[in-house]
């Protein structure tokens, strides 16, 4: 089956072929082209996501990447099979985009379209690296908008451990980010800054570190690096290593959480193999810490390719390719009826087989 | 020559066949439903006219003005379709669809554009399927409405928005702000269009918003906030 992959859920255009005859071994091969246009620039100048704008973008990438992933790949669209198109969670403008054209483009071919869960395709994105993990796992979701544990037997089946009860992970590196009036996205440029940074200098709270449950908290860190930002008055850029310790002092406090409450997700479960996926997964620091701290427990790391951390169109075509698999498997599927009612809300344990 | 036409800018659906000049039109209030609605209606419409997507030769849709989620509902839907077969694909503005469905020959059309603002453009009829420009629909203030001398027939739901100032500016003989941009017209309009050679490939296809600025850039931004510290002075608090 070859299945054309859209992802348009918020401020990157992905789109990517994949084919799973190919991809019977190892993932990995299965995954012909794939494209991606990034909004990043354009959003900076704002100094964060505007939704219309990102919806606007995205009409007008879709199919001039479509043309360049179907060149890369060889292929005709009259050989493709399926179309996989991110149905939610995500922003609903830009959702609507891909799969208007996603589904409209499946009904003219005649083949099935399917609305993919965005975060079943992070969750599945380490599959496509070159060494994938076998299943089961517990998997580790840290992005711009999310930040879960979760237990993973298998495509679809999924057991929440925890979560974020309020701020993800990569919203409070990009929170405080721009505290320390860095550009949009803050997440990579504070992460560059605290590479300069010394840790002693400034110490910040780790919420819920010694929490028994599997949650997390990092609202609260944003209103303590406001203030020490005002006490030192660290908008200045002259204050080069005062910011940059701040910036490693922000790092560090959000992966101690991240690891700390990934290893107890490891002894809890008994399980072996750990996989980090999402935007915040490309992070240096937390994968030495997390790889550190796994090896301890004789467990393993695994980590999506660095193209694949952040939203791209290969997870979502290998995310729906694994969910049309399993429905052919379970007696096939149909062709129709094309309506693409996006969910902007949209929790992933409702897309649990047997939920 | 068979052209399928999409028209999503309002809290209608609809979606339309013209055969060689016979149109078939299935439309419905869909209020936020369109895109469950949208690609089924035009499944069904395809299915009774005994028609494949293969056999279409044009993609048309209300590129605009009009919601912007909606408008982009029937862009992305018509690229999908066209990008299938190859097809071209012609844009039709929705006010000229509200025009040529209202069967006059000077409409002033007039779509509510939201913060006090109207999208307006007039035409005049030259053919049964063809309108001329009098003036570009454009997004304007009710303070700011260009001067069109002559009796017009007032058509869109502007016409319930903005009465007092439209009815204020101009001479209008009958009114109609019932009346929505629907997808009967766009396949008149579209078919005639393409007969004289006016499309764009798939990808070419986009809506026009006419509202252009859509949010502060972050020296904007500041400026604001300096202004909120710092009325200016004489400056009149509300
Ligand atoms: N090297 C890095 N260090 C820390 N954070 C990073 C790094 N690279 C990216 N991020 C963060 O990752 C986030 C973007 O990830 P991603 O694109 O997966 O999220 P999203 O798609 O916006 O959210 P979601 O998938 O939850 O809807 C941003 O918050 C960004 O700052
Ligand atoms: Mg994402």
């Amino acid at each position: 089956m070859l299945i054309l992959g859209i992802e348009s859920s918020c401020d990157e255009t992905g789109i990517a072929l994949y084919d799973t005859a190919l991809g019977a071994g190892t993932p990995a091969a299965g995954l012909l082209a794939h494209a991606l246009h990034s909004q990043v620039r354009m959003h900076q100048d704002y100094g964060g996501v505007v939704p219309e704008l990102a919806s606007r973008d995205h009409i007008r990438r879709l199919l001039p990447l479509t043309r360049v992933v179907l060149k890369e790949a060889g292929k005709t669209l009259a050989e493709i099979d399926a179309v996989a198109y991110t149905r939610g969670p995500g922003l609903a403008g830009a959702l609507l985009v891909g799969a208007a054209a996603g589904s409209a483009l499946a009904m003219a071919l005649g083949i099935p379209a399917i609305g993919v869960h965005h975060l079943e395709g992070h969750l599945l994105s380490p599959l496509l690296a070159a060494d994938p993990p076998a299943f089961p796992f517990v998997a580790l979701l840290v992005s711009g908008g999310h930040t879960q544990l979760m237990r993973v037997e298998g495509v679809g089946r999924y057991e929440l451990l925890g979560e974020t009860v309020d701020d993800a992970a990569g919203e409070a590196f990009d929170k405080s980010a721009k505290l320390l009036g860095l550009s949009y996205p803050g997440g990579p440029a504070l992460s560059k800054l605290a590479q300069e940074g010394q840790v002693g200098r400034y110490k910040l709270p780790r919420p819920m570190l010694g929490s028994a449950d599997l949650n997390f908290s990092f609202s609260g860190l944003k209103t303590a690096v406001l203030t020490v930002v005002r006490k030192d008055g660290l908008e200045d850029t002259a204050h080069t290593q005062a910011r940059a310790d701040l910036a490693r002092a922000v790092e560090e406090a959000i992966t101690d959480v991240l690891t700390a409450k990934s290893i107890s997700a490891l002894q809890q479960t008994g399980l072996k193999r750990l996989v980090v996926a999402g935007g915040v997964s490309a992070n240096h620091r937390l994968r030495s810490r997390l790889d550190a701290a796994a090896a301890k427990l004789d467990a393993r790391v695994y980590y999506p390719e660095l193209a694949l951390c952040t939203d791209n169109g290969a997870m979502i075509a290998y995310a729906g390719a694994c969910r049309l698999q399993l429905q052919a498997a379970a007696g096939g599927f149909e062709a129709g009826p094309y309506r693409f009612d996006i969910k902007p809300r949209w929790d992933l344990n409702s897309t649990a087989i047997g939920a | 020559m068979f052209l399928l036409a999409l028209e999503t800018s309002t809290e209608y659906c609809s979606c339309a066949l013209n055969l060689d000049g016979e149109v078939r039109e299935s439309s419905v209030l869909a209020g936020q439903g369109h895109s469950a609605l949208l690609l089924p209606m035009v499944a069904g419409l395809m299915a009774q006219a005994g028609l494949a997507f293969g056999q279409l030769d044009v993609i048309a849709f209300g590129a605009g003005p009009g919601s912007f989620t909606g408008l982009r509902i029937a862009c992305g839907a018509a690229q999908g379709l066209a990008f299938a077969h190859d097809l071209p694909v012609v844009p039709v503005v929705t006010l000229e669809a509200l025009a040529q469905d209202s069967g006059a020959d000077r409409v002033l059309a007039c779509l509510d554009a939201r913060l006090g603002e109207l999208y307006l453009a007039a035409y005049e009829r030259v053919a049964d399927d063809q309108l001329k420009v009098v003036a570009e629909p454009a997004l304007l203030k009710t303070s700011g409405l260009p001067v069109l001398p002559g009796t017009w027939t007032g058509v869109g739901s502007g016409f319930a928005a903005h009465a007092a100032a439209l009815t204020g500016q101009y001479t209008l003989g009958a009114i109609h702000a019932e009346a929505f941009p629907r997808a009967a017209a766009v396949a008149r309009l579209g078919a005639a269009r393409f007969a004289r050679g006016e499309f764009v490939r798939a990808e070419e296809a986009v809506p026009l918003y006419l509202r252009d600025k859509v949010a502060l850039d972050v020296h904007e931004q500041a400026a604001l906030r300096a202004e909120r510290r710092q009325p200016a002075a004489g400056g009149v608090a509300v």
